[in-house]
């Protein structure tokens, strides 16, 4: 329920983004945005410590020499930093919600959200002795609350506030250790938790579009260059700090000390990960049955474990064919997506036997079903211009756009379909077109689902659609959730289809990709 | 996919661009929080001291020191755990803090930490800081009272040494 309340909220902002973006929408690559986002920070932070003396008396003066004397180059760089650092928390803040309404925490995609985790605390541990390091009243503030808040922690004797309690009990090491665990320590970890986050994903997206990246990195200077970062007054150890510009994005968690204390600080820290870390068991998620190998089949051509998002098959000598390979899958890893379904060569429905059985396919839906439920459908279609529209189990149900004239036929995820299906419909069952409707370009709910079928469909990738099958008989519609989206993206291709069919002589006609979807 | 004109769709990605630094930009700094009041200062408490031991030293007798190996025959013999530090804060006559802390160490012989922060009125105060650091004696053996001025945003810091005593600073 709350999921559904989640992804509800999302849906507007994305369907608006993806209008304006497209596949480059930024809700589609919020993973890769924060990635990206840290080598903004991790170029700009190198260029400000450079000019940064690590002592008490130099912290603060040569931070704010930069700012002033050099703030066309050094007081940019140091707001980059700051600015590239604060949207890192919110695309990676949206990427953990996002994730979550999706239902992506559950099932075999534990790891992925459990490895995320950690994450978030060295992300904040970075931001917060990042702003130590200015050593500004807002450090002091950081500072002294920090030591504070550990101090209530069973882990010092000797409390850390007193290293902050008179300006000759603060030594130079300090900012030496500070300057180590901002520049080293701490992002030698991260990056240690970000490689365990994607271990289990295949083909992992750790770079946005280009025109994202560039477009982030220009909004950014900008506001750099509009708002540049400044210092509070110098840190003094004998005055507290009353008015603080506050960073909401790394420093929210300093007021709600302030209100209530260190217990209740620790207790939203510790009960909040703790909850993230049992998200993925609460409850466990119902699976659906995984993919199942038929050795017999299988020629071990390795398409289905090329293509598996989710690096679920392995290869493995073949039973009883030697010298061959054959797939096999790890129930521990698998979505069920079926996506090695349609990419496997032996899912052809051409094939001339009593019962198709195809090399791997999901036992809920084998191909067998899969060709029986199109075959069906298309001869039951009447009408000028006939459609067969398959939908991904993920975006707009198909049946909305079913009628006399249009068929629909669900999937698991649009790449569960064989290219050869395709073919099978337009040239054995005479059917006028197919459209393949699914998730919003790049934003598949199994990665790469959408991606791998635009490759079969145009050629690109095994299994292809054969080159005697017209393009423009297919059209390819990445609707998302959209509906509307949808039934605009069919009757474009409906009306284009028999546009053609009148300037020609009768024949299936020649179309061009549908509205709101991408040309075959 | 966009499916409106190439300039509506530049103005509304531009717009979003804006709209992201703009979020951004803002909860970098906005809104303003107020940690200390205007009319507040801070008055921290920091001592870290070795309470007393808690029991009387003693002279081994002949018998026992002859059981003992030659390495380990000294005479006066003292007991390992010390005493809790007993903290008294009083602000203008008003107990502001009582604190009873014991000694670190797992056998409780190492020094007592404590650190507190207070949040005062600013203003003039008489602040009395007293401190216990025995079983085995009655009353407060360190004891400092003292008018202190405290303007806005002042931190004025409490801390000991065994000699000088309470100091404040």
């Amino acid at each position: 329920m709350l999921l559904r309340l989640l992804r509800g909220a999302f849906e507007p902002c994305e369907r608006l983004a993806y209008r304006l973006f497209g596949g480059e929408s930024p809700f589609h690559h919020l993973g890769a945005l924060t990635i990206y986002l840290f080598w903004i920070v991790l170029v700009s932070g190198l260029y400000v410590f450079a000019f940064y003396e690590t002592s008490v008396a130099g912290a603060y003066a040569s931070v704010e020499r930069l700012t002033q004397e050099q703030w066309y180059l050094g007081g940019v760089m140091r707001s980059l930093h700051r600015y590239a650092s604060d949207a890192a928390v919110l695309t990676m803040g949206l990427h953990l919600i996002r994730e979550l309404s999706r239902d992506h925490h559950r099932g075999p995609r534990w790891f992925s959200w459990l490895t995320g985790v950690p994450n978030l605390w060295m992300v904040y541990m970075l931001g917060i002795t990042g702003y130590w390091m200015v050593w500004d009243e807002l450090a002091q503030y950081v500072a002294v609350a920090t030591a504070e808040l550990l101090d209530w922690l069973p882990i010092f004797t000797d409390p850390m506030a007193r290293n902050f309690l008179t300006e000759g009990s603060l030594g130079d090491r300090f900012f030496t250790l500070l300057a180590f665990l901002h520049l080293l320590g701490l992002p030698l970890i991260l990056v240690g938790t970000v490689w365990l986050h994607i271990q289990r994903i295949g083909r992992p997206r750790i770079n946005p579009p280009r025109r994202l990246a560039l477009g982030t990195l220009l909004a950014l200077l900008a506001l750099s260059f509009a708002q540049p970062a400044t210092s509070h007054a110098p840190a003094d150890l004998t005055r507290a700090p009353r008015v603080l510009d506050l960073d909401w994005f790394y420093l929210a968690v300093y007021p709600l000390y302030d209100l209530f204390g260190a217990p209740a600080v620790w207790g939203v820290l510790w009960g909040g990960t703790l909850l993230l870390c049992a998200l993925p068991w609460l409850p466990p998620r119902r699976r659906a049955p995984v993919a199942e190998v038929n050795p017999e089949w299988c020629t071990g051509c390795r398409r289905c474990f090329g293509d598996c998002p989710y690096g679920a098959i392995d290869m493995a000598p073949h039973p009883y064919r030697r010298g061959k390979e054959v797939s096999v899958v790890d129930p521990a890893l698998c979505v069920s997506c079926g996506i090695c379904e349609g990419a496997c060569p032996s899912a052809t429905p051409f094939r001339s036997v009593r019962e198709l059985v195809s090399g791997i396919e999901l036992p809920q839906y084998p191909v067998q079903v899969l060709r029986e439920r199109a075959r069906d459908a298309a001869r039951r279609l009447r009408g000028p211009v006939r459609i067969v529209v398959f939908g991904c189990g993920h975006a707009a149900d198909p049946a909305l756009v079913a009628r006399a004239d249009t068929a629909a036929v669900p999937l698991v995820c649009a790449a569960m379909l064989p290219p050869s299906l395709v073919e099978y419909l337009i040239r054995r069952e005479g059917v006028d077109g197919v459209v393949i409707a699914g998730c919003r370009a790049e934003d598949c709910e199994y990665r790469l689902g959408t991606r791998w079928v635009e490759e079969r469909i145009c050629g690109a990738r095994e299994p292809h659609l054969r080159r005697n099958v017209p393009r423009d008989r297919v059209a390819l519609c990445w609707s998302g959730a959209d509906g509307a989206l949808l039934r605009r993206c069919v009757e474009d291709f409906r009306a284009r289809l028999a546009r053609a069919a009148d300037a020609g002589d009768g024949e299936p006609p020649q179309a061009a990709a549908a509205g709101g979807g991408r040309s075959a | 996919m966009p499916d409106r004109g190439p300039a509506w769709v530049a103005a509304g990605r531009g717009l979003a661009y804006v709209l992201f630094a703009a979020f951004v930009g803002f909860f970098a700094v906005r809104p303003a929080w107020t940690h200390l009041g205007p009319d507040e200062a801070v008055v921290k408490v920091s001592i870290v001291h070795r309470g007393q031991p808690v029991g009387e030293c003693r002279e081994r007798s002949e018998e026992e020191l002859a059981r003992l190996p030659p390495n380990m025959r000294v005479k006066l013999v003292c007991p390992r755990e010390r005493s809790p530090l007993e903290l008294e804060v009083w602000l203008d006559g008003r107990l502001l803090h009582r604190e009873v802390k014991a000694p670190s160490g797992l056998h409780h012989d190492g020094p007592s930490y404590i650190y507190r922060r207070f949040v005062v009125p600013a203003g003039e105060h008489l602040l009395r800081v007293r401190l216990r650091d025995s079983v085995r004696a009655e009353g407060y053996p360190y004891d400092r009272s003292e008018r202190v001025r405290l303007d806005p945003g002042r931190v004025l810091a409490v801390d000991f040494d065994p000699v000088a005593g309470i100091r404040f600073r």
